[in-house]
């Protein structure tokens, strides 16, 4: 008998606290503008965090209230940006997609190995360790810190150990660029074709002695070719994507080292 | 035991945080700035003050006449929980910001084991419905003090050279134990020396 007494005690108890809440959230709802609640289901749902906000309802809530444009996503795009506009009734600049990129090719072939790491597979672990097992002090470490943290699964480890970005799969949030201990993974414009895949800042000769496909700063790429996109800064050439890309071809056929690449 | 004892009691003597070590967790969590410390503390009070009520209307209405004691514990989460959802509910109404600012340490209120503790507190304690009014909102206002005071050295301490392996929430936690160690100096004999015992 006492065990059905306690049972509708607390029974009727949970009613009552029930009720009570149910009327209270009927009393004191908080209305939302159907402009916001349409963004948020508009949204793609990755809560990857690219846009610099918490998360895909924490950045429809500032698009709404103006604090930031609505061309932020990458995940969604230009197709996303232009529908956020049309909800708000604004013109929308639509930014270019940017999809990450490793600027380096070096491998167990090509680079020096200082000495053989065993430790956790984790490139920051494998980093403190005298900036790493290979040659190159601003290489890639190949243990794959990037793949474990790619939600969309765009990075993968080809079959001679160099990390690949797929470029179509890449939905551009930047959490690979930013756990990388050597920045070597960034991001470069989607539609950008030529790019000299290596981030190794030291002189041509310090190079050269640790990896075979680093760029050595000659400045062929910069001299050889009129009009050349690229320009050697501190013995590292890189690619301005504001210029004309007529040129590249031929800048990465001048390329001594071969280390201007064409991104597939 | 007088009312202003029962106050000068969980305020100072029996502090929630400092001397009893209940809610450390928002404790700690909020206390980053002194806005939402005092938001944070507001609804803690807020929280306590009408638990101690509705658990001692809960306990004298349906516990105690059905010889139900031993259910007190599921009773009580049961109000604290609901009452903590009303708060929510008022506080995303009232103020938006502060609904952010407190983010996810508002509905982790039900699991405070303050608001808990001063429930059990009254009914082992015996008080009457005013008496336990007053010790839950003397404990919300400890809390309340403690936390303030928190955020406020902590604030001092984001402009302090603290080396790098105490920044952040390993100082704050040593701050909170000089803070304990200060509030070891209240006891019993406050309220003798006070003639309210």
């Amino acid at each position: 008998m006492s065990v059905v007494i306690a049972f509708l005690i607390v029974g009727i108890l949970g009613l009552i606290l029930g009720f009570g809440l149910a009327v209270a959230d009927k009393k004191l709802a908080v209305e939302k503008d159907p402009k916001l609640e349409e963004l948020e289901a508009a949204m793609p749902g990755a809560n990857c965090g690219g846009c610099g906000y918490a998360g895909c309802q924490a950045y429809a809530e500032a698009v709404y209230s103006g604090k930031a444009p609505a061309g932020l996503c990458s995940p969604g795009g230009a197709a996303l940006a232009e529908k956020m506009g049309s909800i708000l009734g604004i013109e929308v600049e639509v930014k270019e997609r940017m999809v990450a990129f490793v600027f380096c090719r070096g491998n167990g072939e090509v680079t020096k190995t200082d000495y053989e790491y065993r430790g956790m597979g984790d490139c920051n672990a494998a980093a403190l360790l005298q900036g790493g097992p290979i040659g190159c002090k601003e290489g890639c470490l190949h243990l794959g810190s990037c793949i474990a943290v790619c939600p969309s699964g765009a990075i993968s480890k080809d079959e001679k150990g160099n990390i690949v970005v797929d470029k179509e799969k890449c939905i551009g949030c930047g959490k690979c660029t930013a756990v990388c201990p050597n920045h070597v993974i960034r991001m470069v414009p989607y539609a950008q074709e030529w790019i000299c895949a290596c981030s190794n800042h030291e002189p041509g000769g310090k190079v050269r002695k640790a990896c075979q496909v680093g760029c050595i700063g000659c400045k062929m790429c910069e001299t050889k070719v009129a009009d050349s996109p690229f320009k050697v800064e501190s013995f590292l050439s890189s690619n301005d994507w504001n210029m004309d890309q007529s040129n590249a071809a031929a800048a990465a056929e001048v390329c001594p080292q071969k280390c201007i690449v064409r991104r597939s | 035991m007088s009312y202003i004892g029962i106050v000068i009691t969980y305020v100072f003597i029996q502090n929630f945080i400092l001397v009893q070590f209940m809610g450390l967790c928002p404790f700690i969590g909020v206390s980053k700035n002194s806005e939402s410390a005092i938001g944070m503390g507001v609804a803690v009070t807020f929280v306590t003050a009408i638990t101690s009520v509705v658990c001692w209307g809960v306990s004298h209405l349906f516990l105690i006449p059905f010889d139900l004691e031993y259910l007190q514990t599921i009773a009580y989460i049961l109000v604290i929980a609901a009452l903590v959802q009303l708060v929510e509910m008022i506080i995303r109404k009232m103020s938006p910001g502060l609904y952010q600012a407190l983010g996810i340490y508002l509905p982790l209120i039900t699991t405070n084991c303050a608001v808990l503790g001063i429930a059990v507190i009254n009914a082992d304690n015996g008080y009457n419905l005013l008496e336990s009014f007053l010790a839950g909102l003397s404990a919300g206002l400890g809390f309340t003090m403690a936390i303030v005071l928190m955020s406020n050295i902590r604030e001092k301490l984001d402009m302090t050279p603290v080396r790098k392996v105490f920044q952040g929430v390993p100082i704050a936690f040593i701050s909170a134990g000089l803070m304990a160690l200060a509030f070891m100096m209240f006891d019993q004999s406050l309220l003798t020396n006070l003639h309210l015992v």
